[in-house]
């Protein structure tokens, strides 16, 4: 098997393109929330994991753990009313964008006041209030919406970039052609988030994609594309402040690859007979909240103390979201048939 | 023989198969190493190696195209998509290409192909996983539709399936999978149940009940509680394939007991069981004594939240009271 780009330590495109370090000037508060998400993320997801292990989360469900700094570093660059689309593993991008902990820990365990009313449940986590169109069941299935997303901000003249997430296997979808191509060719406001995180279920995107980056995906549709540490939050904040602002100026379409890595199994029941504990190991050593927590420390914003405080904080949280959802009531059975049409 | 899951009845079908025939291969995603999302295919990839059960990227529209293709130039592709509402990726593939070919070419070219996928709910996988698309496949001319509900059926079909000449979409579902419950022995080596063949599950006098995959198992259920509980004798046909359709054990059953109801689990409106009933007003109208009903799921996506799941797909309760009320009121 080839080794994955990331610890080759051959990332990143970043000087080609003179990105400025924008979070360097970040207010300390701002920078404080990025990590508090971060922690949201992990703690969150530990706490599906629980309910996983309870039998309480039916069906199947995807966590983020390892992923946290691509969504929050790539949330964090945008404005509130920037839309996002999600995919399948979607809890991260949600938290990112602000959602609300109980809500979605009630729609994991498919209670009635879950942000979809317990008839989505993890693949399709929304919240419209927050600009977040929603996680996808479909692989790619995103990739349409965003596009039209993207549109509507053209037509109405407003200013808002819209970010796509997608993992490495849906770039091998049709639709990512398709819609990659009719963004470049409408240079429409979208940055096409690929979150590389190595595999598409149990196939090795080296074994599934005959190119080294997906990013070199760019020159067929003529845009702008680079691969980033998508372990390493302050990069993925600076690069997606860069392009949303040109986004922003008429000059999307983007393509970002984002090097990470899922550590946990891809859903549910994966028996991860395709990776070795080695290689879960030395993706470890790259940990995207040590690593932010470790930045923050050295350029003396928090004190190790603060953080621990931060941490804590989360865990009360989380706990409290776990409580809240259990505590919730299922949905009335007359929620059954409504909602199919909009009046 | 061995006592075999409905999931392990598919695959020893497949393994024997491809044994025999070197113009079998399978193709789909992560059906290799890994054995499929439901470890279907699991062990197939150590015997007969890469080139012939063929791992892909995530692109259902090729994958199937690919089927199509080599079918129609001397393979025999069995392809897998993870779950019946992918379909939809490629659609064009199967609507299009491979229901139409033989015809459009004037009958000079053959489809054998098999797509296999898992339908249905009741296994909280929500609304993108969940799907009974049946009717949508049966109303494509050039298509057949299998629909087992037992492991020996399962396998037995299946091998006809993939000896058909015809694209044949077999629809497995996924809560019959790894059931014990509903594990059979089912003979070892190569046996076929006729595509276009109903069986009738369960002989009895007062009702014909029709269903297909795991609402054959609920409705036998139903019929047994019925028939220790009011000594009701209710026959059960297991439709087996809908297209084609059986439609004569339909109406010879129909003729004995003068009352049908018919249980599918896709949503009423527009679902197969529409034809079923159609064709029974049609051709065996005199026999019925009552206005024939159908038992379905609800019109509206498969929800997630299991205690939404229940309610709407028909259960062995609502069966059970379905049939009660349409022998009360006669
Ligand atoms: C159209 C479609 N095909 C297959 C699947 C099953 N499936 C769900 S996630 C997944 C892998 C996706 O990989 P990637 O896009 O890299 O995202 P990751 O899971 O790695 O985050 C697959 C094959 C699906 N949900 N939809
Ligand atoms: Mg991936």
């Amino acid at each position: 098997m080839k080794e994955n780009l990331l610890i080759k330590g051959k990332t990143t495109d970043l000087k080609e393109y003179k990105i400025a370090d924008r979070f360097k000037d970040l207010e300390k508060s701002k920078k404080i929330e990025i990590l508090k998400k971060m922690y949201q993320i992990r703690y969150f997801e530990n706490e599906v994991e629980h309910f996983i292990l309870k039998g309480e989360i039916y069906g199947t469900c995807h966590l983020y753990i390892g992923e946290e700094a691509n969504a929050v570093g790539a949330i964090s660059a945008i404005k509130h009313n920037d839309w996002i689309v999600s995919h399948h593993r979607g809890h991260g991008h949600c938290i990112a964008k602000d959602s609300d902990l109980n809500f979605m820990m009630s729609e994991l365990i498919g209670k009635g006041n879950g942000y979809c009313k317990g008839k989505g449940g993890s693949m399709h986590i929304a919240d419209m209030d927050k600009y977040n169109l929603g996680a996808n069941g479909i692989v790619g299935g995103g990739m349409g919406i965003a596009v039209g997303a993207a549109l509507t901000n053209k037509l109405k003249k407003n200013d808002g970039v819209v970010i796509c997430f997608i993992g490495d296997a849906s770039t091998n979808n049709g639709i990512f052609h398709e819609s990659v191509n009719i963004a470049s060719i409408w240079n429409l406001p979208l940055i096409y988030f690929c979150e590389n995180n190595q595999y598409g279920m149990s196939t090795p995107i080296i074994s599934s994609t005959n190119i080294e980056k997906i990013s070199d995906r760019k020159a067929s549709y003529g845009i702008v594309g680079l691969t980033i540490d998508g372990n390493n939050v302050v990069e993925v904040y600076n690069v997606v402040s860069h392009f949303a602002e040109l986004c922003r100026k008429g000059k999307g379409p983007i393509l970002i690859e984002s090097l990470t890595y899922r550590w946990k199994g891809h859903s549910k029941h994966d028996s991860q007979i395709y990776r070795t504990k080695d290689e879960v190991e030395r993706w470890k050593e790259y940990d995207p909240i040590l690593r932010y927590k470790n930045h923050l420390i050295e350029e003396n914003t928090v004190t190790a103390g603060e953080v621990l405080e931060i941490e804590k904080k989360v865990i009360e949280e989380i706990k409290n979201a776990a409580d809240f959802a259990e505590k919730s009531a299922y949905p009335e059975l007359k929620e059954l048939e409504t909602d199919v049409y909009a009046d | 023989m061995s006592n075999l899951t409905y999931l392990e009845a598919i695959r020893e079908a497949i393994q024997e198969v491809m044994q025999k025939d070197e113009n079998i291969f399978l193709i789909g995603e992560d059906i290799g190493l890994y054995g499929g999302s439901f470890g279907l295919t699991s062990g197939l990839f150590a015997e007969f190696g890469a080139e012939r059960v063929r791992d892909t990227p995530i692109s259902e529209s090729v994958i199937i195209g690919t089927a199509v293709g080599s079918a129609i130039t001397g393979m025999r592709p069995i392809l897998e998509i993870m779950f019946s509402d992918f379909t939809g990726c490629g659609m064009d593939q199967i609507m299009n290409q491979a229901a139409k070919i033989r015809y459009m070419f004037g009958g000079k070219a053959k489809v054998p192909m098999v797509l296999r996928t898992a339908t249905g709910g009741g296994a909280g996988f929500g609304p993108h996983h969940s799907q009974s698309l049946e009717a949508i496949f049966a109303h494509i001319p050039g298509l057949k539709v299998v629909m087992p509900s037992c492991p020996y059926d399962a396998k037995g079909l299946f091998i006809s399936a993939v000896y058909d000449n015809n694209p044949v979409i077999f629809l497995e579902h996924k809560v019959l999978y790894k059931s014990k419950k509903y594990a059979q022995e089912v003979p070892k080596g190569i046996y076929t149940i006729p595509l276009g063949k109903g069986e009738i599950k369960r002989p009895g006098k007062d009702i014909s009940i029709v269903a297909t995959s795991y609402m054959v198992q609920k409705s036998l259920e139903a019929a047994e509680i019925l028939q220790k509980d009011k000594q009701i004798d209710c026959e059960i046909i297991d439709l087996r394939t809908i297209k084609p359709l059986d439609i004569d054990i339909v109406l010879e059953s129909v003729k004995k007991t003068g009352k049908l109801i018919c249980v599918e689990e896709a949503c009423s409106f527009g679902g197969f069981m529409g034809e079923v009933v159609a064709q029974v007003m049609e051709k065996g109208f005199d026999y019925l004594d009552a206005p024939a009903i159908r038992i379905a799921s609800s019109n509206n996506p498969v929800p997630y939240s299991h205690i939404l799941e229940e309610e709407m797909i028909p259960s062995v309760d609502k069966i059970k009271d379905r049939i009660l009320s349409v022998l009360s009121k006669n």
